[in-house]
């Protein structure tokens, strides 16, 4: 294999591999027929991302170690004029070549072990919910919330996203906040909710295709469907295609919160009790014990009768080897088979 | 005939350091602080006069036995490889060195890769060439192809000048002895070298 990325690209194929530094340790690079592949995986297997670079070998490596290829972002930038990558499946390396400026070069001989493919399973197209957005939107209501933030959880409904933390079910009320963002269909360049929904994952993860997106000015889309199903995020233009596939926390059915609920309209919550009483209070702000909520809320979590769920992310559903040919991002559900194991216990 | 007499003393770097910042490290523009240094004689202190601002600070360093310095005996009929280059494109290479790598191997030839610095690192390994053409390279000179190593670790201080330098001449001698000169411009346009020798860290094949 032997690829040439020039100009500009060379920064854009330093960032994709940068934005994948944060989800897991190893890069998978896998040339298709459509472009360069590059992927990873986090250790608990409940976020992925792969970016498909465009114009039945496979292999991985230490993304540190690629990651230090393309160290200084400002550098490449000014110095770098190509960038060719060459496969030796002989001595299992793969080579990057910095063609800089003042007849410098660079060359990187990275080694690299033989791996299976690794493809995550999803359907983008057959979400209930689409959404489109600039990145300086998703970018702006990240920064509210700390850095050291774990989860969030996203809410719907026909013309409004409710972005908030997702507070531990053993965190005390008085000492927990609560942060919850409002943003209208309007601030979106593609609002379209089918069901109603909240889904919880791994804000973490996601935060390494904000900062790709910002900087290359790509619009994000978002895909969701119910809770455990896994939230697709992605950014495409004319060069690459780039998918970020994280895990949601499942719902657990014998908490699950009616869905004809007469009080309107509030997005359903994986988390909400089933107590009609203590939810109603929640919805009198002046009244709210716990903290306060503008707005459809979420039924405050002072409530002393809310139980919390059984927490499970639900790892992604990986198949371990997938035909060739096959449209990475539009591979259809077709097997529910979980190759990692939950974090938590199974019901 | 009159011998100049060479005086040697010994005293402690730290201490000189802290007292030639007796006045703050920071540097603030229009001021500058005075050095007179006196020196009497053997057994007595290293004596610094130090003025800013109008005040004056009086260092009283005391002196210790002076070791011999090692003699490299690098000398400039022995050298075989030599190339002076434009700072700024070292700086670039050597902040982005592999540090997994306990070697950088240097590499200068009359023929490609001409001066290449390489890295054996955990990953795999990387090679920074400089075209004898580059306009980053002021001379080349090189009559032998020379690969030779040495220790990341001692080379690793080097960094320090080349970051303040606008040039650097790299040698090696027919030992593979390594001798990196940088030339450093102050503020007011004095200059001053730094010199940093090297031997290399184990044998390797000369074609």
């Amino acid at each position: 294999m032997h690829c040439v990325v020039t100009g500009g690209n060379v920064k854009v194929l330093a960032k994709a591999i940068h934005s994948l530094s944060r989800i897991g340790d190893d890069l998978y690079v896998e040339p298709q027929e459509d472009g360069l592949a590059l992927r990873s995986v986090n250790s608990s297997r409940s976020a992925y991302a792969c970016f498909l670079l465009g114009d039945n070998f496979r292999c991985k490596m230490a993304i540190k170690s690629v990651q230090s290829v393309f160290r200084s972002l400002t550098t490449l930038e000014k110095t770098v004029e190509k960038c060719h990558i060459d496969l030796d499946e002989q001595k299992n390396r793969l080579t990057f070549t910095l063609h800089c400026k003042h007849g410098l070069l660079k060359t990187h001989n990275l080694s690299f072990q033989d791996s299976e493919s690794l493809q995550a399973v999803f359907d983008k197209d057959s979400c209930a919910n689409v959404f489109r957005a600039q990145p300086r939107l998703l970018v702006d209501t990240v920064v509210h919330f700390p850095p050291s933030l774990e989860e969030v959880t996203v809410s719907v409904s026909d013309e409004r996203m409710w972005v908030r933390n997702h507070v531990e079910e053993e965190a005390e009320a008085s000492k927990a906040m609560l942060t919850e963002l409002c943003l209208a269909s309007d601030e979106f360049d593609h609002f379209a909710v089918q069901a109603h929904n909240s889904v919880t994952f791994c804000l973490k993860e996601l935060r390494g295709l904000l900062v790709f997106a910002e900087s290359t000015g790509l619009p994000i889309s978002m895909y969701f469907d119910e809770p455990g199903s896994p939230v697709v995020l992605s950014v495409t233009d004319s060069v690459l295609e780039g998918n970020f596939v994280l895990a949601t926390l499942s719902d657990d059915p014998s908490l699950r919160k009616n869905s004809t609920h007469t009080v309107a309209p509030p997005p359903p919550d994986d988390f909400m009790n089933d107590d009609i009483d203590s939810y109603l209070i929640a919805m009198d702000t002046s009244t709210a014990p716990g903290p306060s909520t503008t707005g459809p809320p979420p039924p405050s979590l002072a409530d002393a009768t809310y139980r919390p769920p059984n927490k499970k992310f639900r790892s992604l559903f990986f198949g371990s080897v997938l035909p060739p040919s096959s449209q990475m991002s539009t591979q259809p559900m077709t097997s529910q088979e979980v190759l990692a194991s939950d974090s938590d216990d199974e019901t | 005939m009159f011998l100049e007499d060479l005086v040697a003393l010994q005293i402690n770097l730290t201490v000189l350091l802290d007292c030639l910042n007796i006045f703050g490290g920071t540097t603030t523009p229009g001021i500058s602080t005075a050095l007179r240094m006196c020196y009497k004689g053997y057994g007595y202190p290293l004596t610094l006069f130090l003025e800013e601002g109008g005040v004056v600070t009086v260092c009283k360093i005391n002196t210790q036995e002076p070791e011999e310095p090692i003699d490299f005996e690098f000398c400039s009929t022995n050298v075989t490889n030599k190339v002076i280059l434009q700072s700024e494109s070292l700086k670039e290479a050597f902040s982005e060195l592999d540090m997994t790598s306990e070697v950088l191997q240097i590499t200068m030839s009359p023929s490609q890769p001409y001066f290449r610095l390489s890295t054996f690192g955990n990953a795999g390994n990387a090679h920074y060439d400089y075209s004898k053409d580059s306009d980053m390279m002021e001379l080349f000179k090189c009559i032998k192809t020379q690969t030779n190593r040495y220790k990341m670790s001692l080379l690793k201080p080097s960094t320090k000048a080349l970051a303040l330098s606008c040039k650097v001449s790299v040698r090696t001698d027919n030992r593979g002895f390594l001798s990196l000169q940088y030339l450093v411009r102050n503020d007011d346009g004095q200059i001053c070298f730094v010199e940093y020798y090297c031997c290399p860290d184990e044998e390797v094949e000369e074609d």
